[in-house]
Formats: C-alpha cells, structure tokens, sequence
C-alpha cells in the first residue's frame, strides 16, 4: 500500500487522464461522469496517504523522487514527495474528493457535467502538480495551471455577464502576482543557474543579502496574488459568482492557500530576510482584520464566507511572518477542513433556497437540521471555541505572533474577535429567527450531506492532530497557550454574544443594513472602498492607455501600414496592367525595342557574340 | 557593304509593316519581307567570301541554305495563311487592332 508513493508522477498523470476522459466520454456518461471525476482526487488522496505513512514511520527528506530535462536547456522538471508535499495532497486530495461529490448533487442534470467535472479533475491535477514539484519550475506550470481551472469554474456559467467578468478580474489581478513569481524564477536562474529547490536552498547562503531579499519579496508578490491578500485581494470576493463547491475546494482550501504553501516551501530563500518576514507579517495581519471588518458587513451568505478567507488566509500570512510557517501549515490545514465545510453548508443552503442573499433566508435550523449541525461546527471552529480544530491552530498563531510583534498579535485577537462576530452574525440570519425567503427548503440528497458530515468530523478533531501534522510540514508542535488561549477564547465569547444581537432582526423584513452604522457599514461592505481605488488608479488609467494604444499604435500604425502595402500592389498591379493592352503590334514593337536595347547593351559591354 | 545596307534597308521595311500595317495578310507579307532580308544577307555573304560567325563557308552550302529557308517561309507563310483563314472565321475580323482579347 504504502508502495504507491513510489509512483508520486501518477497524482499528476492520472488527474489529467482523467480529466481528458471527462471531456470526451462525459456526454456518453451523463451524471456517472461525476464518480468518473472523483477517482482523481481518490488517487491523489491514496497517494498522500501512502506517502505520510511512510513519513511518520520516521522517512527523512524526500521519500520519491524522480526528473526529466525539459527544453534541452538545463532545464529539469521533476517531482519527490517529501512530508509538506504528502500532508498537502491529503488535504487536496481529501477536499477535492468531497467537492465532487457535493457537486454531484449540486448540479442538475441540465448543467454542462462533462466540462465541469473535467476541469475539476485538471485543477486536481494541476494542484498535484504545484504540489510535488522538485523545483521552483515544476511548481510554476502547475501554479499557472491552477490559475486557468479556476478561471474556467469562476466563470462556469459564462452567459451570465458578471460571472465571465469576475473570471477575467481573477485571471488578471493573480496575473500580476505571476508575474513577481515568474520574475523571482529569472532571477534565481540567473544567480543558481538551476531551479530545482536542493540546488536553490543549497545557494542561498552564499548569496548577497539584497538579492535574496529581493527574490523573497518576488515570491511574496506571487503568493499575495494567489492567496488574495492585501492589494491583490480584490478577486477573491468576486469569484464567488463560481460554483458553491468550486468556491469551496478553490477558493477557499486549495489553490489559495497555494500561496501559503509557496512560501512555506521556499522558507530557506523567504526566512533568509528579516525584511520580507516582516513585510509579510504587516500584509498579513493587515489583511487579516481588514478582511474580517468587510466580512462582519456583508448580505451575501458567500462573500461572508470570501472575505473569511481572506481574513484566515492573512492569519497564515502574519504565522509565517512571525516565522513560524509550520504553525501556518496547521492553520492551513484545519482551515480546509473547516471552511470548506462552511462553502459546502452554504451550498447546502443555497441548493434549498435557491438565494444567496442573507436577508432571504432565517429559521433553517428546523428545516435543515443536519446542514445547521454542521455548520455549527464549522462555524464554531472559525470562531476559535475549544475544542473544535481552529481553537488549537488559530492559538498557536495568535501565540507566535504575539512572541513576534507584540502590536500585530493585538491587531490578530481583534481579528479574531471579528472572526467569531461575523460568522455568528451569518449563522443566526442563516439558521434562527423565521424563515424570509420562498418555497420550502429542505436537505438535499445523500451526495448533499455526506461530505457536510465527513468534514464536519474532521473540522471537529483536526485539532488533536497538530502533532502528526507539524510532524508532516517538517517541524514541531507547540504546546497550548494557557494565557493566549484564555484571552482568544474569551473574545471570542464576546464576539459571538455581539454577533448574535446583530444577527436578531427587530422585525420580519426589515432589511439588514438599515439598523445602525449605515455608511460605515456600506463602506465595510464593499471591501472598505479597495475596489474603487483599484478601479480609479489602475483599470481606468489602464483602459485609457490601451484605447490610446489602439488609435495610435494598433490602428495608426499596423492597420495603416497593411492599408498602405495593400494600396502599393494595387498601384504597381494597375501600373503593369496599363502596358497589356491586348494590341499585337504593341507587344511587337515592345520586342523589338527591348531585343535592340539588349544588342546596344551588349555592344557597348564590348561582348559581342 | 552595300549588301548589309541593303538587307539591312530590307529588314527596317518589313519591321515597319510588321508594326503599322492593321492587315494580317499584310502583316503576313511584311514578315516574309523580314525573313527575305536574311536569306539575301545569308546567300550574299556566301557569294563574297566573307566570313559568317568566324568560319569560311563554302561548297555550296550557303546556297543550299539559302533554298532550305525559302522552302520553309512558303511552309510558313502557309501555316500562317491559315491562321488567318481561321481567324477571319472565328473572329469575323483580320484587322489586328480589333483583335485584343488577351488585353489585361
């Protein structure tokens, strides 16, 4: 069993064969192509399991590994599988598995199945790719792989105009992350001349320490756009027009978290510059309470659950800016097991009422006892109530932070206070008071609830696995907090106690936002007006400079010069066809003045024949 | 020398009709008056010993040349003469000017 690990290339292959068979058999298999596209994660997930068993059975380094050269320029693409990259395809794999099975049931029949489980399978693929990649290359391919799937599943329902309009604002904001990734490859290949991780971490010592701050802060870049942190957060929120279960598995376990991933990963080139450690850990507890304020202000059940990502991703961010990222891998992993719980309860959710809207839902606690259940307990554990999984992780953030920068670790246990306010505040318009919207919700089917319970169960004890966990991520557990721990706690109390009041309705139907605060709320809203800075200073100066280009450049200059090289032939073409006038005796007396001029010409060459 | 100026002379005249006349049969004519100003220079060089492409011809030979061409401007001018015939069928016409159709 624990064999397959050997085979660590197959948790790529297999996705991808996967994922070209969805596409071209699924018309054929109908809804079955759902347990079709479900193997790919089963795989990824077997393998991860195979590869941490034999990682906690006290395997050093990498335990498989292989390469091919690639291009013929030096350049080697390969892949090993060492405790990091096992403990994230359980996690990939797990959550990935689950997604599918949800939106087996999510989708109707009506929908376009054989495209989205194929591009479900891909990103599994692609997300393995990233994964198990030896090198910063590797890791490239399956970083822009996961870009274009979740590009593909935000705008999964592309007639609806704002769906293929937040696909391109995700594709072009993480774009931009990208390009600081791409560029921090250059640079390395430059200075190492090889991008495989042994060869870069094994370099970094000798380096000048301005460009390996340099190349850090590079990789920053790249993994502040993947992870939607602060100012390249703008997209997150935005690909929620997605698929619920996309959102969940994408948007909120996986590929994010990618960038978190990346920096972990590269913690010998990133952890080398105090600089860049601190500039993270800003960014991230930045991001971390500003994310949690815009959450606390939403209407929509989804962007509730977005700016949470955010907010947690940033609680990542500060852990690995305080340089403790295996505490951040922690957090990574029990925030999948928890949020992704609360994507699929809010799918649930919206599968019964047909709405996202906050103010159209209420009182499903009765009539959806499981997915309530559930959700309590994700909500729970986002919240930081012991003994629930996010307790321990967010502790032990909160811990490392604190030790790190006293500031920041205060700015943190606010954002948690936030955290426990807002999804408190979501979970009683969600699930108590009556019931606003229309029809009559009710639990979906087994593949509905299933993965709603198999993730609560892990949401709930992953806490008591931060041991086998930190082991995994190469490092070690740190105790429980006591002081730490009591303080979260009871903010966290207090958070909820304040959630719960603003989440009561004075009366039926009265609207949400028309309590108190209304403009800061609306400014909190709408992610604290980021948005429309982005769009005055970056879009519109961007748009005006590309319709300049496009007079100028585009039309003035391509256009006109094909115009111009187009009217040349013509005008040579009429010049030619003025001469064949269809008169015999023109062309004779043509002849022969051309046969004279060639005898005079070779009569005064002095050649004569 | 007077030879080549004659020949020459005769050349320049059948060239011209070649040119101007609008008459095939003319134009026909003109071209067999080309083709006699060649053969003259031809059997004229040979009578006086001079040399044609650096060699002494003699023997006869020029002569006999002189007759192969006559033999073929008759074959041509046959050929040639019922092109016309075919022309002035087809076309209803043995003006040249009128017969433009390869005009661009």
């Amino acid at each position: 069993m624990t064999g397959i690990a050997t085979y660590g290339w197959s948790v790529v292959a297999v996705p991808l064969v996967i994922a070209v068979l969805a596409a071209t058999a699924g018309r054929v298999l109908g809804t079955r192509v759902a347990a079709l596209a479900a193997l790919a994660p089963a795989w990824v997930f077997a393998v991860g399991v195979a590869a941490s068993a034999r990682v906690l059975a006290g395997e050093e380094g990498a335990i498989a590994s292989g390469s091919v050269e690639w291009l013929g320029a030096g350049l080697t693409v390969g892949w090993a599988i060492d405790g990091l990259t096992a403990l994230m395809l359980l996690v990939v794999g797990l959550v990935a598995f689950l997604v599918v099975v949800f939106s087996r049931g999510y989708l109707g029949p009506g929908e376009a199945l054989p495209r989205y489980f194929a591009v479900l399978a891909l990103f599994t693929g692609a997300m393995s790719a990233l994964l198990v990649a030896d090198g910063f290359l590797g890791l490239f391919i399956g970083w822009e792989l996961v870009g274009v799937c979740s590009y593909l599943l935000i705008g999964y329902w592309f007639t609806r105009p704002e769906a293929s309009t937040a696909a391109v604002k995700a594709f072009l904001t993480t774009r931009v992350g990208d390009m600081g990734l791409l560029l921090a490859l250059a640079l390395l290949w430059r200075e190492v001349g090889d991008l495989s991780y042994t060869a870069v971490f094994a370099a970094v010592p000798g380096m000048e320490a301005s460009t390996v701050s340099t190349i850090g802060l590079l990789l920053l870049v790249g993994a502040v756009g993947k992870s939607a942190q602060f100012p390249l957060h703008i997209w997150l929120p935005d690909a929620m027009e997605g698929p619920t279960p996309v959102s969940a598995l994408i948007h909120a376990a996986t590929m994010v978290a990618a960038g978190v991933f990346l920096l972990a990963r590269a913690w010998p080139v990133v952890g080398a510059s105090a600089d860049v450690q601190t500039i993270i850990l800003v960014l991230g507890g930045f991001t971390a309470i500003a994310a949690a304020g815009s959450a606390g202000a939403q209407r929509d059940i989804k962007k509730v659950l977005a700016y949470s990502t955010i907010s947690q991703l940033g609680f990542m961010f500060a852990a690995i800016g305080a340089g403790a990222w295996v505490v951040a891998m922690f957090h990574l992993v029990t925030h999948a097991a928890f949020k992704a719980l609360l994507f699929l309860g809010a799918g649930s959710v919206i599968h019964a009422t047909g709405t996202q809207r906050l103010d159209a839902m209420g009182g499903l606690l009765k009539k959806m006892p499981l997915t309530a259940g559930t959700w309590f307990v994700g909500a729970a554990a986002l919240a930081g109530i012991p003994p629930l999984s996010g307790f321990f992780s967010k502790d032990e953030v909160l811990h490392t932070v604190v030790g790190a920068d006293l500031g920041w670790g205060v700015m943190l246990f606010a954002a948690s206070t936030l955290t426990a306010f807002y999804i408190t505040r979501t979970t009683v318009l969600v699930f108590f008071g009556s019931y606003r919207g229309e029809g009559v919700p009710h639990e979906g089917g087994w593949d509905l609830r299933v993965p709603l319970v198999v993730l609560a169960a892990f949401a709930a004890a992953l806490g008591f696995a931060g041991g086998p966990i930190a082991e995994l991520a190469g490092g070690h557990h740190g105790e429980i907090d006591v002081l730490v721990a009591s303080i979260a706690t009871a903010l966290a109390v207090l958070g909820i106690a304040v959630g719960a009041v603003s989440g009561i309705r004075p009366k039926q139907g009265a609207d949400v936002t028309k309590l108190a605060f209304v403009g800061p709320l609306r400014w909190a809203r709408n992610g604290w007006g980021f948005d429309e800075i982005v769009r005055q200073t970056v879009t519109r100066p961007a748009c005006a400079t590309a319709r300049v280009l496009d007079r100028v450049v585009d039309r003035g200059v391509v256009d006109r010069s094909v115009e111009g090289v187009g009217a040349l032939a013509r005008l040579v073409g009429r010049g030619y066809s003025a001469l064949q006038s269809g008169d015999t005796q023109w062309y004779t007396t043509l002849l022969g003045a051309g046969t004279v001029a060639l005898l005079a010409l070779v009569a005064y060459l002095g050649r004569g024949v | 020398m007077n030879l080549l100026v004659v020949a020459m002379l005769l050349f320049s005249v059948g060239l011209y009709g070649v040119l101007t006349r609008r008459d095939l049969v003319a134009v026909l004519a003109s071209i067999e008056v080309m083709l006699g100003s060649a053969t003259l220079l031809l059997v004229g060089l040979g009578a006086t010993g001079e040399m044609i492409a650096g060699t002494q011809v003699g023997g006869g030979t020029v002569e006999a040349t002189g007759v192969m061409i006559i033999v073929l401007a008759a074959a041509e001018a046959a050929i040639g003469l019922a092109l016309v015939v075919a022309v002035a069928r087809r076309f209803r016409t043995t003006r040249i000017d009128e017969l433009t159709g390869v005009k661009g």
